[in-house]
């Protein structure tokens, strides 16, 4: 028989076993009295000899190898029987770990997919992306394209390089005009990334050069909805920004560089000015590593080739070194620390969570004291009453673990689509199987961890001395163990309830914060024009003056302007300044914002004048550069003196300085946020009416309109869309934002914080409130007879109370205590991980630990008055 | 009544058992009557631990169990010798046999220097 035979076979073996020993104990009491002992006496004697039939029994069972798991069995359907008893309490416990455990593995599901799955490429963990650091600005520079040249042609570590940068345009053949984003890509970039494409081939380096045919890959989506996924696809002509592109191949469905594009033309093709820059930094640059190499050997490399480049090319390189660091690291971006806080948040609940069950388990396990006690008196093991113990408590825990999976299950999805912004790799969030063994993990964890404090203590009593009790009073450890309960419920409380404290008061500040423009009624939106007008700088410029005009007429419509950049918006440009007529070396050229506006610039966003004037009409080409600095770049660069009619040299603009004619205030361009901490913050203001043509050409593709509104701005949006489509037809807006939303927009890091913060702290609350009511009614109940007889010396009703409710109060002033201690690390953490976050401050404490202290007295208040209303003769039969 | 019992040395009534039922197949009381036979009342065998021994026995593979009726018309459980006990019945028989004399050539010596 195998041992799951046995196993099944239970009950027939269980028969056989018995029927065995009768056997035995009838065949010895007749030969007994075969050879003449009394009927009586033979019996007795032949029990003497077998020894007690349960204890036989009992060694048998021991003897077949199926024990663990019978009593695993036998314990499992004790463990529900007694669980049914109680079905409050057993809702109470799964609900609270189910909750507690979901929410968990909501987050690790999002923590997994995010930052744990490799990236789906093959062999994603060679892939590395490369980035220009200097020491005044850090790591945040881009690949020149001549750069990116030599980088590719000198590399040994890398097996192959690739660089990218943003591109778009309106695609007018086949089908209806549309703004489609794009990339212009080197032709190795599918290469690198190791995703073959769905159909055709990626570019050839023949095609990667001025001048050549037109090709272009598009992406999956563009196929699936332009050409119904039609495998003549390849080949068609495409019009895009007015050019005929002949399509070469069909990119893989999920391929991304930092969001979706739909179409992919090579780099070398690109007319772009900056193209042939050394100081032009506007290249995102990827590899992958040769097998072999070490990340830190690839770093070696690529510093010994940017120190020669900073000789060969000192203007622009000097200062200026290579860091390489893996793909998955620049895709998840400034995610990581924000899951690791969140994991660490949603944790704490748990083990609330879990203090709380412990401490229920305990108040039973101290009332069953007596059971207990009963079965080591009848001969149970202590180990196998710490399974026992064990079995239920896991019953608990993995029934909890199964519904928070369910509630994970559900909750996962709406979750991620709640993240502020667009949470990177959102389409790797799944639930597999390395989520399931966590939430198994968690679960079994949780169980051992409330299910031990009992176990532990039913396994340790003293035997005698607790039957002799008759359990009635709880031993001063249990008292003393249950204090730790509270404490520890109450400490982890206050550690939540103080960040989200800080965060809330960091929100209120934040939200409070000057932007430095007034955001209420303007709209803002990326203009596509027409590509014929692009084909020539004077037909561009004609129609950036149509645009204005007929908006500036629109029913609704205040004022309107021109710019390249808009604030709190994706997207910006920083060239280098100075203000003496030396130039400082490279690296140490501070770097300011530049915005390409037209004069009603000011008038639409609502800046506010310092000094001098800002911009307007009479700054045009062929007059003098004038430009607007902000109070920052004043600051930095004239110390207070004024700053109007001073010569400022731009890097890129011109050879000769331009003259400052106007300061106006800073605006908060990196959000109400992140601007104080951002390491560019200076502003210039340049104007669109001074470009050189092919300045214009470059940026008529990225200029929006900003447009401030006597109406709601979003209603003016659909109409001023139509009014703007141009002669054509084929001029399109998009990206269409209030700057009220923008500005909204840049505090969502926060805000969302606040909320999932808010959560858990409430959550946290009741469920120490829960708890310390539990663990309060438990301790009061079992000193029934000894306030019983206290009130019979006399003592009052407020003295009962008084005692009550100093006891708990001696638990809660503990765990605020302990708590502060936590909350004041996790504040420094916060900190460190949201930006604009406030310090922790002494009146977040005190409102937290007042409104903890209220909930918790509340919470232990229904017991001291059930024990003050105790009637002491009652109370002292029970003893 | 007379001779004093000693207590069955760890081990050795597995031993017994498999050497008792490799003669023909015996149920367990018949087992625990052999024993007390065979040992002549030297060692005390507690029945008590005769049961678990031979479940033991079983699940191990040592012996194998049938339902058989008895000469007196009850069924009983009659243990008798798998291969793997024969097996095991040997080597054991074997190594006792080698320490027994292990042991008396050693007690032989002792005795010889003292003389």
């Amino acid at each position: 028989m195998n041992w799951w035979q046995r196993l099944w076979r239970r009950k027939k073996m269980e028969e056989q076993l018995e029927k065995e020993l009768r056997f035995h104990l009838d065949q010895h009491v007749n030969d007994l009295i075969a050879r003449g002992t009394a009927p009586e006496l033979a019996r007795r004697n032949a029990r003497l000899a077998l020894g007690g039939p349960e204890q036989v029994k009992e060694k048998c069972r021991d003897a077949r190898g199926t024990r663990w798991l019978e009593d695993f069995f036998q314990d499992f359907r004790y463990a529900l029987r007694a669980l049914r008893q109680r079905p409050g309490f057993a809702a109470v416990a799964v609900l609270t770990l189910a909750l507690g455990s979901g929410a968990t593995t909501v987050m690790f599901a999002v923590l997994n997919g995010v930052l744990l799955k490799p990236l789906a490429y093959p062999e994603a963990d060679r892939l590395v992306t490369l980035h220009g650091k200097t020491e005044k600005y850090g790591e945040n520079w881009g690949f020149s394209y001549p750069e990116f040249r030599d980088y590719q042609n000198a590399s040994r570590t890398l097996g192959s390089v690739a660089a990218w940068t943003y591109g778009g345009g309106t695609v007018t053949r086949p089908g209806e005009a549309e703004y489609l984003f794009g990339r212009h890509v080197s032709p190795g970039l599918f290469s690198v990334l190791g995703v073959p494409l769905t159909a055709g081939r990626a570019f050839l380096p023949q095609e990667d050069q001025p001048g050549a045919a037109p090709v272009a890959v598009i992406s999956y989506s563009l196929w699936q909805h332009r050409f119904e996924g039609s495998p003549e696809t390849i080949g068609q002509q495409l019009v895009f920004d007015g050019k005929s592109y002949t399509i070469v191949g069909i990119a893989a469905a999920g391929l991304r560089l930092d969001g979706q594009a739909d179409i992919y033309t090579p780099l070398g093709q690109s007319t772009d000015p900056r193209m042939q820059s050394r100081g032009a930094f506007f290249l995102h640059v990827l590899g992958r590593l040769q097998a072999n190499v070490t990340l830190a050997q690839a770093q070696t490399e690529m510093s010994v080739i940017a120190r020669r480049l900073a000789v060969q090319y000192p203007g622009e390189n000097q200062g200026r070194d290579m860091v390489v660091h893996p793909l998955s690291q620049e895709v998840v971006g400034d995610v990581r620390p924000t899951l690791w806080l969140l994991l660490g948040a949603v944790s704490l609940v748990l083990l609330i969570a879990c203090v709380n069950v412990a401490s229920l388990l305990l108040a039973r396990a101290v009332s069953r004291e007596r059971e207990l006690t009963m079965r080591v008196a009848l001969g149970a093991g202590r180990g196998r009453l710490l399974r026992q113990c064990l079995t239920e408590s896991s019953v608990l825990g993995i029934s909890g673990g199964a519904l928070g999976m369910l509630l994970a299950l559900a909750g996962t999805h709406p979750f991620v689509s709640l993240w502020p912004g667009s949470l990177p790799r959102a389409e790797d969030v799944q639930l597999d199987w390395r989520v399931l063994f966590f939430a198994i993990g968690i679960s079994l964890l949780c169980s051992l961890l409330f299910g031990l404090a009992p176990a532990l203590r039913a396994s340790a009593r003293e035997l005698e001395c607790v039957l002799r009790s008759g359990g009635q009073s709880p031993g001063r450890s249990t008292r003393r163990l249950h204090g730790v309960f509270v404490v520890a419920e109450v400490a982890l409380a206050v550690v939540l309830l103080v960040s989200a404290g800080i965060l809330g008061r960091t929100l209120l500040r934040l939200s409070s914060l000057d932007p430095g423009f007034d955001t209420r009624n303007v709209l803002v939106a990326h203009v596509a024009l027409s590509p014929a007008v692009l084909e020539n700088t004077a037909k561009t410029r004609a129609a950036w003056e149509d645009i204005l005009d007929r908006a500036r007429h629109f029913p609704g419509v205040h004022s309107v302007a021109l710019a390249d950049v808009v604030p709190m918006r994706v997207g910006e440009d920083c060239v280098g300044y100075w203000a003496t007529p030396v130039q400082p070396p490279p690296s140490q050229t501070p770097l300011a914002l530049t915005s390409i506006v037209t004069p009603d610039y000011l008038n639409v966003m609502g800046v506010p004048l310092r000094h001098g004037r800002f911009l307007n009409e009479e700054d045009r080409t062929g007059k003098e550069l004038a430009v607007v600095i902000d109070d920052n770049l004043a600051q930095h660069a004239f110390a207070g003196i004024d700053a109007v009619g001073k010569p400022l040299w731009v890097q890129g603009m011109s050879s000769n300085p331009v003259r400052i004619v106007g300061v106006v205030g800073h605006v908060r361009h990196w959000g109400l946020a992140g601007d104080d901490q951002s390491r560019v913050r200076d502003q210039i203001y340049l104007s669109f009416y001074q470009l050189p043509d092919p300045l214009v050409r470059v940026l008529s593709s990225v200029m929006s309109i900003a447009v401030r509104t006597s109406v709601t701005p979003l209603n003016v949006a659909e109409p001023l869309r139509r009014e703007l489509r141009g002669s054509g037809g084929d001029q399109t807006l998009y990206d269409v934002h209030t700057m009220d939303d923008l500005a909204n927009a840049s505090l969502d890091r926060q805000r969302f914080l606040l909320w999932l913060f808010g959560i858990f702290a409430a959550l946290a609350l009741l469920l120490a409130c829960i708890g310390i009511y539990g663990v309060l009614t438990y301790l009061t109940n079992q000193r029934i007879p000894e306030i019983g007889l206290r009130m019979a010396l006399g003592a009052s009703t407020r003295n009962v109370m008084r005692l009550i409710l100093g006891q708990s109060f001696g638990m809660i002033a503990a765990g605020i205590a302990v708590g502060v201690l936590g909350a004041l690390a996790a504040g420094q953490l916060l900190k460190h991980l949201v930006e604009g976050m406030q310090p922790t401050d002494l009146s977040t404490f005190a409102i937290v630990v007042s409104i903890l202290l209220a909930a918790a007295l509340f919470a232990s208040f229904l017991p001291a008055r059930r024990a003050s209303q105790v009637d002491p003769m009652s109370a002292l039969r029970q003893e | 009544m007379a001779v004093p019992k000693s207590d069955l040395p760890q081990g050795t009534l597995d031993l017994l058992i498999l050497k008792i039922v490799a003669l023909a197949p015996l149920h367990g009381y018949a087992i625990a009557q052999r024993l007390e036979q065979v040992s002549r009342g030297v060692v005390q065998v507690p029945e008590g631990s005769l049961y678990p021994a031979l479940h033991r026995l079983e699940n191990r593979g040592l012996l194998a169990a049938d339902w058989k009726v008895t000469g007196t018309g009850r069924e009983a459980k009659f243990y008798r010798l798998t291969g793997k006990g024969r097996k095991q019945l040997e080597t054991e028989a074997a190594s006792w046999q080698r320490l027994i004399d292990a042991v008396a050539l050693i007690l032989g010596m002792a005795d010889g220097g003292a003389r």
